[in-house]
């Protein structure tokens, strides 16, 4: 803080300055066959600067990072920066966020147990991963890879109007991707388990979704093309939650980017469904103190009970929109931008177990793997067609499995369509957390 | 000549500490300057710039692999990275053996005119054509975004078998998107151009024709109608589809799902695995193609490999480690994101050779079916083969001819049985490019291939 501090010195006049500078730590691990095939421990730095320069019409921005914080470098940068600024557009909305009273929450989200925690324990887990995962079923024929991999990040954000941020942040993770095999053909199945530190990683629950997720995809068939209900499991149902969180950014309302527009107060969605983003409940993976332009991040209720109440902001698209921001700026590391965006998504649980949703729908198809999101989804449009993995649900059960398959429609029928929210609230890494997920009416593609 | 990134008797020392505990070393130098520049709803929005400085250094003991990377280039900073990786490679002993390199291979860079020579005053204004061009092509064009990127990549690479070279890489690119209104909804378009070279290769039409491109594109598609549901005899644009063979093989023809057994193609060298039809090649030697490069990152010589051959396996790609343990060469496919990163087995350009059709006889030939003009990204699953890929232009085929638009969409299907699918190949190629993700490092690649047609593809739509 006391180097971004100083940083903001070298301010002239006209200028508005913010640094962001950040370091961590990480190791990652790889075992093959009982043992290491690949260790990597690095610690990396970085400097990202925006220079504001006002102007008759509003304010222009340059920005230049550096992957280094060594003097000659973080000076480049701001000379960079600095000379950025004089090609932009003068904007009225554009402005650096300024302090706003919120109180940052004060979650503790960086445990020291990631740096003092032996390499070798680290190694042991990740072979342990994968021995436990060669031996839990005979039809695992090969283990790809089991890796062990944590981080601990820190930050610090300093602008010369006032804003000042602390960040930490630790994360362990194991995952595993396993080959099962009938001799005829072979399945995948990916096992994950995430914490903040090594000591609250579940390798049982991390091997044992590998296992069961290729083993029981042994003989999948393609289905014949019809509509049905589809049950998307915790994880699948994280990922569809989280591109529907990108149309629920204010800069992708403001610039007209977003199938929610204009729509405030409208029933977007089924009764069931109450989305809210919550980066100060430490339970989500992505829960942060502070947002990326340094405010305290804070909870927003999105869509309640199916009813559209809000987007969320950062100071500028907040500022085109005619309100404030909601603590709700991201930023991708040193080199990105603070953009608006949700950063850690939930969905109010229902009050139903998995069970009881199958149970539910009756017949139908539930899946628990989705492929090609990148390339099948368009959240401009709302336009949704990905692949699949999963089990046909026959008769309130999971029977057999299925692959090769296309489930589409589009996300503002899916949102209107949602059956069931399940119980089962999953903590997942990324920007959504998720849980059983019943949704009617989506065309599956077969044969 | 440039003052090399680190001086040979500080890389020979570093070499030689690190080889002192295994069997193998390598130091891999990168300085990486970036800038971009970007407008939005006709302003311009932000220029940045961005340096990478640093070192990577990797160990080998027997089959583990030890890796540290570091920004700091003094001989301090890279000891401390090469002791670190020795040392979690091997968890104890060594000591210095010395290595010697002998002369640097520099490979000339192939841009002309460097992002450094550029004005951001001209990088500004090329922006502000695309915008103008865009807006030119209809009312219902609402929003533009307009990218521009360069980056200009030294790197030099040393290892203990004496391999010692250097190169720099120079990438230029320029993006547009649209989103159109209508009564429908909204429908977006978007064009990439991206080239190895220089800004000599950005002229004032390649920036027109792209914004030109996404216009329409997203203006046809607020005609759009849902696109079917099931399988149907698929047209591929030239130059549109290769990404269906970077998913429906490429991946699995990377030597380290090979050799761990979790490609559906590994022990197959020698068996028809396509149709007769399919020669597919993937060659780092493509000079302006997005994938092209002199050496690969681990300092051998980008080459033209014929993987697939009238159908048959004939090759598979290789990276340095994977190349050691067979006891091979590296066919140059040895890639990675940045210093920070180990590399791994990559695709450069990969491309169908052309066939003997004629595009429009193919498109008449096809009573019903599916025209694709531009494929977006897809993904694979190797040891299954199953892949999907997306549809950013397609349209109906019916009677021989192109009809209606149709909405975006994914195609799903299996390699194996994809490729046996291929019927027909015309002659008019052409490449697009594309960046690359796996195991979570990016890098750029070309795909390539002419109009082309597969019998049956299932179509992931939500029409009847």
């Amino acid at each position: 803080m006391e180097r971004a501090r100083r940083l903001l010195e070298s301010g002239r006049g006209d200028e508005q300055i913010e640094v962001y500078l950040s370091r961590g730590v990480d190791t990652d691990v790889e075992v093959y066959e009982g043992s290491v095939e690949k260790l990597t421990t690095a610690a990396s730095a970085g400097v990202g600067i925006r220079i504001l320069v006002d102007g008759a019409g509003g304010a222009r921005v340059g920005t230049a990072w550096a992957g280094s914080l060594d003097e000659g470098a973080v000076a480049d940068a701001l000379n960079q920066a600095r000379d950025n600024a004089r090609f932009a557009t003068e904007d009225e909305f554009l402005a650096f966020a300024r302090p706003d009273g919120v109180a940052p929450a004060g979650m503790s989200l960086r445990d020291e147990s990631v740096i003092t925690t032996p390499l070798n324990d680290k190694i042991s887990l990740a072979v342990e991963l994968e021995r436990r995962v060669r031996a839990g079923d005979p039809r695992i024929r090969q283990v790809e890879s089991a890796a062990y991999s944590d981080y601990v990040i820190e930050g610090a954000l300093a602008s010369s109007v006032g804003v000042e941020a602390n960040y930490a942040r630790s994360g362990a993770y194991l995952s595993v991707e396993a080959i099962a095999s009938d001799g005829t053909s072979d399945q995948t199945g990916y096992g994950l388990s995430a914490a903040r530190r090594p000591q609250d990683l579940d390798l049982d629950a991390a091997a044992t979704d590998a296992i069961i997720r290729s083993t029981r995809m042994l003989g999948a068939t393609r289905p014949s093309t019809r509509r049905t209900v589809v049950v998307f499991d915790p994880r699948t149902a994280a990922t569809v939650l989280a591109i529907i969180g990108g149309a629920l950014s204010g800069e992708a309302v403001v610039r007209g980017r977003s199938f929610f527009a204009g729509r405030l107060g409208e029933v977007v969605a089924a009764s069931a469904v109450t989305v809210v983003d919550d980066p100060t409940d430490a339970r989500h993976f992505a829960a942060s103190n502070f947002d990326g332009e340094g405010l305290a991040c804070r909870r927003n209720v999105l869509i309640e009970r199916g009813e559209l109440r809000a987007f969320v902001y950062d100071t500028v698209s907040a500022r085109r929109a005619g309100t404030t921001s909601t603590g709700s700026a991201v930023r991708a590391g040193i080199a990105g931008t603070p953009s608006a965006g949700p950063r850690a998504l939930v969905m109010s649980s229902g009050s139903h177990s998995q069970e009881e949703i199958l149970a539910a729908v009756g017949q139908g198809l539930y899946v628990d793997s989705l492929t090609g999101v990148h390339s099948g989804v368009n959240p401009i449009s709302g336009d949704f067609s990905v692949g699949v993995t999963g089990l046909m649900i026959r008769d309130g059960q999971l029977g057999e499995p299925v692959r090769e398959v296309t489930v589409a429609s589009t996300l503002q029928r899916m949102l209107l369509d949602v059956a069931y929210v399940g119980a089962d609230t999953t903590w997942l890494p990324g920007v959504a957390a998720g849980q059983s997920l019943a949704i009617a009416d989506l065309a599956i593609s077969g044969s | 000549m440039a003052k090399p990134l680190v001086e040979t008797d500080v890389i020979e020392r570093v070499l030689g500490a690190a080889r002192g505990f295994g069997d193998f070393a390598e130091v891999f130098v990168e300085d990486r300057v970036t800038s971009s520049a970007s407008l939005d709803q006709g302003r311009i929005e932000e220029l940045s710039n961005g340096r990478d400085r640093g070192a990577g250094i990797r160990v080998v003991v027997g089959e583990t692999t030890g890796f540290a990377h570091t920004a700091d280039l003094s001989e301090t900073g890279l000891m401390a990275a090469a002791t670190a990786a020795a040392t979690i490679a091997q968890r104890g002993g060594g000591g210095a053996r010395r290595v010697a390199l002998g002369t640097r291979a520099d490979h000339a860079r192939l841009a002309e005119v460097l992002p450094s020579d550029v004005d951001k005053a001209a990088k500004v204004a090329w922006l502000r054509a695309a915008n103008d061009v865009a807006r030119s092509e209809g009312a219902q064009i609402t929003q533009v975004q307009v990218g521009l990127g360069d980056s200009s990549r030294r790197f030099l690479v040393a290892n203990s078998d004496g391999v010692f070279a250097s190169d720099h890489q120079v990438r230029t690119r320029f993006m547009v998107s649209c989103v159109a209104q209508g009564d429908t909804g909204m429908q977006t378009g978007y064009k990439p151009f991206a080239t190895t070279r220089g800004y000599e290769a950005l002229t004032d039409d390649v920036v027109a024709d792209a914004a030109r491109q996404a216009a329409r594109q997203a203006l046809t598609k607020l005609r759009a109608r849902p696109a079917p549901s099931g399988d149907l005899p698929v047209v591929l644009a030239g130059g549109s589809g290769g990404i269906l063979f970077h998913e429906a093989c490429g991946h699995g023809l990377e030597a380290d799902a090979i050799l761990k057994r979790a490609s559906v193609y590994a022990g197959r060298v020698g068996e028809q695995v396509a149709s007769p039809l399919v020669t597919l090649v993937d060659d780092g030697t493509v000079q302006g193609e997005w994938g092209y490069l002199a050496i690969d990152d681990e300092g051998y010589a980008g080459t033209r490999n014929v993987l697939i051959e009238n159908g048959v396996l004939t090759d598979y790609m290789w990276d340095l480690l994977r190349a050691r343990r067979e006891g091979r060469a590296s066919s140059g496919n040895g890639r990675r994101q940045s210093y920070q990163h180990l590399p791994m087995v990559r695709m450069t350009n990969t491309y169908l050779m052309p066939g003997a059709d004629d595009a429009d006889e193919i498109i008449a030939q096809t009573p019903y079916g599916v025209y694709v003009a531009q494929l977006g990204g897809g993904q694979v699953n190797t040891a299954t083969g199953d892949f999907v890929f997306g549809m950013t232009e397609a349209y109906l085929i019916e009677n021989g001819e192109i009809t209606a638009p149709l909405r975006d969409c994914n195609l799903i299907g299996n390699g194996p049985e994809t490729l046996a699918r291929v019927d027909a190949v015309a002659a008019d190629f052409s490449m697009t490019p594309g960046t690359c993700g796996k195991n979570g490092q990016s890098v750029p690649v070309g795909t390539g291939q002419a109009t082309m047609r597969l019998s049956s593809v299932t179509i992931g739509g939500t029409a009847a």
